[in-house]
């Protein structure tokens, strides 16, 4: 799983049938201490997630056992908002 | 499987329901020389591993195979904790 946060959202009125009412999120991977690294994703948000929150992103065929994702045509759903990362000094 | 360093922890009070009560650790993954190599991540833990420990583990959808038969829904899952390792 990734830390991301979330810079924006996805409005798709075409789309899979199996994805209608989910709400898709723009999300941001990040390193442990905040720092933006690699591409945006597309996620799926199971946990009524916001704008600016940080959260964790669960990838590949894993995403479909995220809360009502079964059998639906996704690879990457919003599964937690991050209160806290603590990093041990020096990592 | 892959071996990595455990470097912190992650505090989800919201989260999806199956992960209730599963400790989620950063690891940091290592190289075969002790090095780190590429990106941390965050991960289940399945051996009760703790930050400053090496440890292993597994990639996809496997990582959940150890609280079957919930369905945690994760993509990388610590199954080992490292005492040493040899290169030939």
């Amino acid at each position: 799983m990734i830390l991301a946060r979330i810079v924006g959202t996805v409005v798709a009125t075409r789309k899979d049938p199996r994805l209608v009412s989910n709400k898709l999120m723009v999300a941001r991977p990040m390193d442990p201490h905040g720092k933006p690294e690699g591409s945006y994703l597309v996620a799926v948000d199971t946990v009524d997630a916001g704008v600016g929150e940080t959260v964790l992103i669960v990838s590949g065929s894993s995403a479909r056992m995220a809360a009502g994702l079964k059998d639906c045509p996704v690879d990457a759903a919003i599964v937690g908002i991050v209160d806290t990362v603590d990093v041990a000094v020096g990592d | 499987m892959q071996l990595a360093k455990v470097i912190g922890d992650v505090v989800v009070t919201r989260k999806d329901e199956n992960l209730t009560g599963v400790t989620l650790l950063v690891l940091q993954p290592l190289a075969a020389d002790g090095s780190h190599i590429g990106r941390t991540l965050v991960a289940v833990d399945a051996v009760g591993a703790g930050v400053g420990e090496t440890v292993f583990f597994v990639r996809g959808k496997e990582a959940s195979f150890p609280f079957s038969p919930t369905e945690v829904p994760t993509d990388a899952g610590i199954v080992g904790i490292v005492d040493h390792w040899d290169l030939g």
